[in-house]
């Protein structure tokens, strides 16, 4: 079984769109689209990588990336955020609380892959 | 909009360019020297030939004294280039407002046209980074964007695909292609709408405060409980954010209204000679109502000419109601050295103290002004405190010591200030206050 990603999107298709990408380079991908119960599903499936989307229903996706790296358990899973708000100030903020890598949607599906593949590798 | 100079004060400007005393000068016209001193202060008209006798002994063409270029405008010209930089000739300001009236007036119609699109940019700039609809709407194009993306690259990347995943993707990009059309469409329509708003060249601190210099300041309908203060908003021409400031401008008048009563506030203004202090003790109001009634107080009736601004804390002009000769700027912020905002550093104590401007007759002011803390007061958390400062045009001969002040830092030209903030663009070499 491939290495577990989890990935946070409150988008249904561009969920099932990551999903189909990633489990076809041989990841096990497990989704959530909430944000007010992603800490959670973190805990109950500690993934080897997290792909968190900014903008979600409940709770931001700096507002658990911040949880994640203040919880001794999840502080060094690494963390790809994704944001359809290209502004600079939002990756600053991201990279300021801990994430791995930051992307800017819309993305390709290639970018997608190869950075999953490069914060694994890392 | 500014208001002319008046031909008294002119007369006072120049006797004072000359150093020359008020007794001597009304001696030589024949005349005495307090009739003198009511004229300067433009409280007795003028004409004829006591006018062309002054002019003579002052040296000037008598249209310089009627017509010359008034203070307010060349504070405007001065202001102007201060906000624009590029080498304008601050010396001859003067000159040219003197010479080409229409030009100065369109000079400074300009400037005031350009901040006004300024700040409106600001807004809108801040409108595209904080909007939440604006962000959602954007936030829907993009994620459909995405989602297509995505989708279609599967179909077209993935040979060995098969046909139920097929099928699953078009519809998924199908989908996506009817919201983005919807939310493309909802996009566009929300930035079209508010064209009246782009046409607004004034913020809504100016929008209000014109549209009570209009009525000079004096709202008979909020003399009398009750009144329809939406009536009122829309009769002045007020809607959105202009007409949410007039509403708490409405309700704080309405208070003042009642607590000092038009006709018993006028009587005991005309017995106590309009000081503050005295009349905040007979009517038990608190200090800044006073400061504010007195500066309502209808025109044409007799009373001093009376400005009025308030602050916040952050020393931000929230309200302004101008008096001929005290230039005030938003764009270019105020003198640090009025008493507006040392009250601040006094909260709760009245402050009463002589300003004098730089301009050649070293004009005077009499300043009233307290800070007080607004809202309701609450543990651990610092009380938020607004300024208020009335202002009063032509105090009485012979007053003390009066704190030298400016409009502004840019256009400033006292060298010797230590409160300045930033250099003036009229030569001013020395700034230790830098």
């Amino acid at each position: 079984m491939g290495k577990r990603v989890l990935l946070i999107e409150d988008e249904p298709n561009i969920l099932e769109a990551i999903s189909f990408i990633l489990s076809r380079d041989g990841w096990t991908v497990h989704t959530h689209e909430d944000g007010e119960t992603a800490m959670q599903k973190v805990v109950g499936f500690p993934p080897d990588m997290i792909i968190l989307d900014v903008m979600l229903p409940g709770r931001s996706g700096f507002d658990i990336l911040r949880d994640l790296r203040g919880t001794d358990t999840t502080k060094d899973i690494p963390v790809m955020m994704l944001t359809a708000r290209g502004q600079e100030k939002d990756r600053e903020l991201a990279l300021r609380l801990g994430a791995n890598h930051f992307m800017t949607k819309p993305f390709s599906n290639a970018e997608v892959r190869d950075n999953v593949r490069n914060l694994m590798e890392a | 909009m500014p208001v002319k100079r008046l031909t008294g004060s002119r007369i006072r400007e120049k006797r004072l360019d000359q150093g020359l005393r008020q007794a001597a000068v009304a001696e030589a016209v024949g005349i005495s020297p307090s009739y003198l001193n009511l004229i300067e202060h433009n409280r007795r008209r003028i004409g004829g030939k006591l006018l062309t006798n002054l002019a003579r002994v002052l040296g000037v063409d008598p249209t310089m004294l009627t017509e010359g270029a008034d203070s307010d405008l060349l504070d405007q010209m001065r202001s102007a280039a201060a906000a624009l930089g590029g080498e304008a000739e601050i010396a001859r300001t003067d000159e040219i407002a003197a010479r080409y009236p229409g030009w100065s007036a369109l000079i400074v119609a300009q400037a005031r046209r350009i901040a006004a699109l300024d700040e409106h940019i600001l807004a809108l700039t801040d409108r595209i980074a904080h909007d939440p609809q604006l962000a959602n709407s954007l936030h829907e194009v993009i994620s459909a964007v995405t989602s297509i993306r995505s989708s279609a690259s599967i179909l077209v990347t993935q040979e060995q695909l098969d046909a139920d995943w097929q099928r699953r993707f078009h519809q998924n990009i199908h989908k996506d292609s009817l919201r983005l059309a919807d939310s493309s469409e909802a996009l566009i329509a929300y930035l079209e709408a508010p064209e009246a708003t782009v046409e607004v060249a004034q913020s809504p601190f100016e929008q209000l405060e014109n549209a009570l210099a209009l009525r000079d300041y004096f709202l008979a309908p909020l003399e009398e409980e009750p009144s329809d203060i939406a009536a009122l908003a829309q009769e002045l021409g007020l809607s959105g954010p202009a007409a949410q400031l007039f509403d708490v401008y409405a309700a704080q008048y309405q208070k003042d209204a009642a607590m000092l009563p038009l006709q018993a506030f006028t009587d005991a203004c005309r017995a106590t000679d309009y000081d503050p202090s005295q009349l905040a003790r007979q009517f038990n109001a608190d200090f800044p109502s006073v400061l504010r009634r007195l500066s309502s107080l209808p025109t044409g009736e007799g009373h001093p000419r009376m400005g009025l601004a308030t602050c916040d804390v952050s020393g931000a002009l929230t309200f302004i109601k101008p008096v001929p000769g005290f230039t005030y700027s938003r764009t270019n912020g105020a003198c640090p050295l009025w008493p507006i905002f040392s009250a601040l550093s006094r909260p709760t104590q009245p402050i009463r103290a002589e300003v004098s401007l730089p301009d050649a007759s070293q004009t005077r002011f009499l300043c009233y002004a307290m800070a007080i803390p607004v809202g309701a007061h609450q543990f651990d958390v610092a009380p938020v405190l607004q300024s208020t400062m009335l202002v009063v045009a032509d105090p009485a001969e012979g007053a003390g010591f009066a704190i030298p002040v400016g409009g502004s830092c840019r256009i400033c030209p006292r060298s010797d200030c230590t409160s300045r903030r930033e250099p003036a663009i009229i030569g001013v070499s020395a700034a230790p206050g830098l």
